[in-house]
């Protein structure tokens, strides 16, 4: 592997010429062509850093601060969205039964549903390739036992296991326990429901880098093996891992939209989107329909589009459709 | 053209262009390849990997993969032009005039379906028989090919029999409706070299049996030695060199040919080295102007760098070099 | 082909082994039960013969064949929150589920192999880009979400269908259907679309990409080459090739709706074995958590089993044949 010159060309002209030159590739190659090419995934692009961004900047960009008990009024309660009868041009999305507005609640419910959406993939998918690693490489027993677990656990789908996991520990812990920790159960859960499909990939690609001639030059040497594995496999990997990133993650938010929504998921304190409509459905007959359905559109939007990149990117990165 | 007799090549292959558009512009991968095939007769189609030479085999059957298309030229058999013709009238010579074999005969054959009803499908979209009568000639053309007991073969899938064997059966499969031409595309080149030499000779015997002539393209020079009667060199998308098969093998007329004869060992013969051209085929966004092959030609001059040369007669054979046209 | 089936069965008592350990080890952790059986005023000897009858103070290993053995007799205790025997529970909770389930079932491979045959022939075809669309909203749109908007259309604007619950149910004894009566339907036909919605666009993505994939193989270009009709091609030989691998992930698919019926049953108020387990999640009630794990694990290996039976059954490569090609 000729990285000698590139790293000693690296420090003559310094990281920055490098990450430039890098990007500059980038954006001529043929990713990115078809990235151009794309309308839909241009815009669903656009979408998502838009959402992203309302998450991110939610506490200064929000109209209203909805954690601030103090700060709602009653009389704000029930308010419908501002070109209806009876809107208020404040709350443009209207409001809930306890006058919070539900377009703020949408921005810090995006926040809630996309960080534990995120760190939960980031979970998954370290702990995936880490296992899919180890399983490609060292094989044997360990690859068997990996195997068969990711096996019996692929039958399983993601709700279930997240259920599963989340009521398997709530007897463990007792109630207050149960409380304090149960965000952190529900990033695990949701991760435990992910790994599977990182670790399968990652150590597919594993097998095949393992038996190429320059991996097997690399032992013979002497080379440590899990120097051998970060350095030529890895890299090899990540393209695939990222695409299974993108997906996960839109499979991550609905996991935890829906569990939120059945009730076993955040703590209400801090409502995700699926805590939104769960609560906004409770007054969907009486008529209060803006409540459940602005996050839902949200909810839809969001998932949409982080699945359509994920789409996308698959489709740029598949060597075979080129 | 009409050749003695009036008699017309089963096969007339004119200036034939084969294009792939793609977004860094368009490749030409077959660049005016003009041929023909008499009738009973078997052209040899040899040259390296990614010199043209399945493609070309594909333009004929009309099973070119878009975006791939024929962009000029005309292909004509029997005398009627096949090139553009419509997709359902296209189908109908498929497997009846033209037939196609190809490479790996593992993946030709469709794994959860037996032999027998793959042979007896195609033989009644071909023929207007009975099941019976079907399976009947199924089990006849699988004696033909050499399965032995064919009768209980003919209920066996893919998986149950031997590499050479399932060769076997394709072959058998091409030869159902009697084509006038066969297209062989790689055909031996997947087997183990013991059985290469037997499918080899059972085609071109079956062929010789049917009155099929025979496109056959490898790149394995020893297999068009023994089979072959007439060879044409591709190099780069073009032909560099066509000619009786003796000929070309003794007495190539193309420094290209004579390098690809120079590099086969021969049994007997001492040598230090083996022969080797230098450089490597040039890819397809890359062809070099004049002659294709000029950049490695021990005998280039001047005028191969600017001019491409055609096919000209060179006493008994053809070739695509200047290095004959004494007269220029 | 015997060895294969007693090897699947074989790993399934493992499996289903490895299950009962877990959850009857779930019953460890929560301190007494018996305190959650009883109220204040017990004493503790009560407390104590209740302790011994129930066997409580045998060695663990003693309790787990116990266990065991009682579970393969369809006896489970009684749940914590109710009181009433965890099987019963179960078994008149159990038919609603079941239908809802099959109705679903049958409604997403009825509509999603099509689907996923259209577009995967024509690729181009306006048609197939309406599917390619819908699909991709299918698998955004989270169950629940989708039911709350049919409840809102259906129900709540239109006025059409029922919002809530079985209705009248026709009681054939042991078993309670929705299936006899217009009634029954009418409660039926939104939660078991609900249900279908996702693993539909599921399914008919899936049967897309393979159908994409086998197109691709030399046997399909060999059989152009022959001449084969289109028809031929591609409903006898494209379409059996693509559903042989779809066939286990269908069959897998039935376990993921029965994983998403509980929220389906949440949304519609449907009595069924999924509004069961989210309460006794949320009262940590564990003999109810620990069967349905159980039930759970069986479901999804008599699924597997069937699964493996059913591949064998079609691709002929896996059955090893007495006769092996000669040379």
């Amino acid at each position: 592997m000729a990285t000698r010159p590139a790293e000693i060309e690296g420090l003559a002209l310094g990281r920055g010429a490098r990450l430039f030159d890098g990007l500059r590739r980038f954006f001529d190659g043929d990713v990115f062509y078809s990235f151009r090419r794309s309308p839909v995934t241009v815009v669903s692009f656009a979408v998502t850093l838009i959402l992203l961004l309302a998450a991110l900047l939610a506490p200064s960009l929000a109209p209203h601060n909805t954690y601030d008990v103090a700060s709602l009024d009653l009389v704000n309660a029930f308010r419908p969205p501002a070109w209806a009868d009876g809107g208020d041009p404040r709350f443009l999305l209207g409001t809930d039964d306890q006058g919070r507005d539900v377009l703020s609640s949408i921005m810090f419910g995006l926040r809630i549903s996309l960080l534990v959406g995120f760190v939960a993939v980031m979970l998954a998918a370290v702990v995936g390739t880490l296992l899919g690693l180890l399983s490609g490489y060292l094989g044997g027993v360990l690859d068997s036992v990996i195997m068969r677990i990711a096996d019996v656990q692929l039958t399983f789908p993601a709700i279930l296991i997240a259920l599963l996991i989340d009521g398997i520990v709530g007897t463990l812990l007792s109630p207050a326990a149960r409380r304090d920790f149960k965000i952190y159960v529900l990033v695990a859960a949701i991760a435990a429901s992910l790994w599977v499909n990182f670790a399968r990939t990652v150590r597919g690609s594993t097998m095949v880098e393992k038996n190429k001639e320059y991996v097997q030059a690399a032992k013979v040497i002497g080379v440590h093996p899990g120097l051998i594995m970060l350095r030529h496999v890895l890299p090899n990997v990540l393209g695939p891992v990222l695409v299974i990133a993108t997906l996960s993650l839109a499979i991550a938010i609905l996991t935890e939209a829906t569990l939120s929504f059945l009730g076993v998921g955040v703590p209400v304190t801090r409502p995700s989107l699926g805590t939104l409509i769960r609560i906004g459905n409770d007054f969907l007959f009486s008529g209060e329909w803006w409540m459940t359905i602005f996050p839902g559109v949200a909810l839809v939007l969001l998932v949409l589009a982080v699945n359509l990149l994920g789409d996308w990117l698959r489709d740029a990165l598949n060597p075979k459709l080129r | 053209m009409v050749r003695d007799g009036g008699r017309r090549p089963i096969l007339e292959v004119r200036d034939l262009k084969v294009e792939f558009p793609t977004r860094r512009g368009t490749l030409v991968a077959v660049d005016g390849v003009s041929f023909h095939i008499e009738e009973g007769e078997v052209l040899g189609v040899v040259g390296e990997s990614g010199a043209g030479k399945s493609l070309t085999g594909a333009a004929v059957i009309g099973l070119l993969e878009p975006p791939g298309r024929i962009a000029a030229g005309q292909i004509l058999l029997d005398g009627e032009r096949v090139d553009h013709l419509p997709y359902e009238r296209m189908r109908k010579l498929r497997g009846k005039k033209i037939a196609m074999v190809f490479q790996d005969p593992l993946t030709s054959l469709n794994p959860l379906y037996t032999v027998g009803r793959q042979l007896v499908e195609t033989i009644l979209t071909h023929e207007d028989l009975s099941a019976g009568a079907a399976r009947g000639r199924a089990v006849e053309l699988l004696a033909e090919v050499g399965i032995p007991s064919p009768v209980q073969r003919i209920d066996q899938y893919p998986h149950q029999f031997s590499g050479g064997m399932r060769q076997r059966v394709v072959i058998a499969l091409a030869l159902c409706a009697n084509p006038r031409l066969v297209i062989a595309d790689e055909p031996t080149t997947a087997l183990d070299v013991s059985i290469q030499a037997q499918i080899i000779r059972l085609l071109k015997r079956l062929c010789e049996e049917h009155g099929a002539a025979v496109m056959l393209i490898t790149h394995d020079m020893g297999v068009i030695a023994e089979t072959a009667d007439r060879v044409a060199v591709m190099y780069a998308g073009r032909i560099v060199e066509i000619g009786p098969v003796r000929e070309v093998i003794r007495h190539a007329r193309h420094p290209y040919t004579h390098g690809l004869m120079g590099s086969i060992p021969v049994i007997g013969h001492d040598l230090e080295r083996l022969v080797q051209i230098e450089g490597t085929m040039p890819r397809l966004t890359e062809i070099p102007p004049g002659c294709p092959f000029h950049p490695r030609c021990p005998a280039a001059f001047e005028r191969c760098r600017h001019e491409r040369p055609e096919l000209m007669p060179v006493d008994g054979s053809t070739a695509a070099c200047w290095l004959h046209d004494r007269a220029a | 082909m015997l060895a294969f089936v007693v090897q699947r069965l074989l790993q399934a008592i493992l499996v289903m082994l490895v299950v009962a350990l877990i959850s009857f080890s779930l019953f460890q952790f929560v301190g007494d039960p018996i305190n959650n059986m009883v109220g204040q005023e017990t004493t503790t000897a009560q407390r104590e013969a209740l302790r011994e009858r129930l066997g409580l103070n045998d060695p663990v290993p003693v309790q787990f064949i116990k266990w065991v053995a009682n579970a393969a007799q369809g006896e489970f205790g009684l749940s914590y929150r109710m009181g009433k025997p965890v099987a019963a529970l179960i078994a008149e909770r159990l038919p609603a589920t079941m239908e809802l389930v099959l109705l679903s079932a049958l409604l997403a491979l009825l509509i999603g192999v099509p689907m996923g045959v259209h577009t995967g022939l024509r690729r181009d075809s306006w048609l197939s880009r309406v599917f390619l669309t819908v699909s991709l909203i299918g698998i955004s749109l989270p169950t629940f979400l989708i039911g709350i908007l049919l409840i809102l259309i259906f129900g709540v604007w239109l006025g059409w269908l029922p919002t809530f619950g079985r209705g009248g149910t026709v009681d054939l004894g042991v078993w309670e259907t929705s299936f006899l009566t217009l009634q029954g339907w009418s409660h039926l036909i939104m939660p078991a679309f609900t249900l279908a919605l996702f693993q539909l666009t599921l399914i008919m993505r899936l049967v897309r990409a393979e159908m994409l994939e086998v197109l691709r193989t030399d046997y399909i270009k060999f059989a152009r080459a022959r001449g084969l009709r289109d028809r031929t091609i591609n409903f006898g030989h494209a379409l059996k090739n693509t559903l042989v691998p779809v066939i286990t992930i269908m069959g897998l698919q039935i376990g993921a709706l029965l994983a998403f019926s509980i929220i389906t049953e949440t949304v519609f108020q449907w009595p069924g074995m999924g509004l069961l387990i989210i309460q006794a999640i949320q009262f940590v009630d564990i003999p109810i958590m620990s069967t349905y794990l159980v039930l759970i694990a069986l479901f999804f290996v008599l699924i597997n089993l069937a699964v493996d039976l059913l591949y064998y059954a079609v691709d002929p490569r896996l059955r090893v044949e007495r006769a092996v090609a000669a040379i």
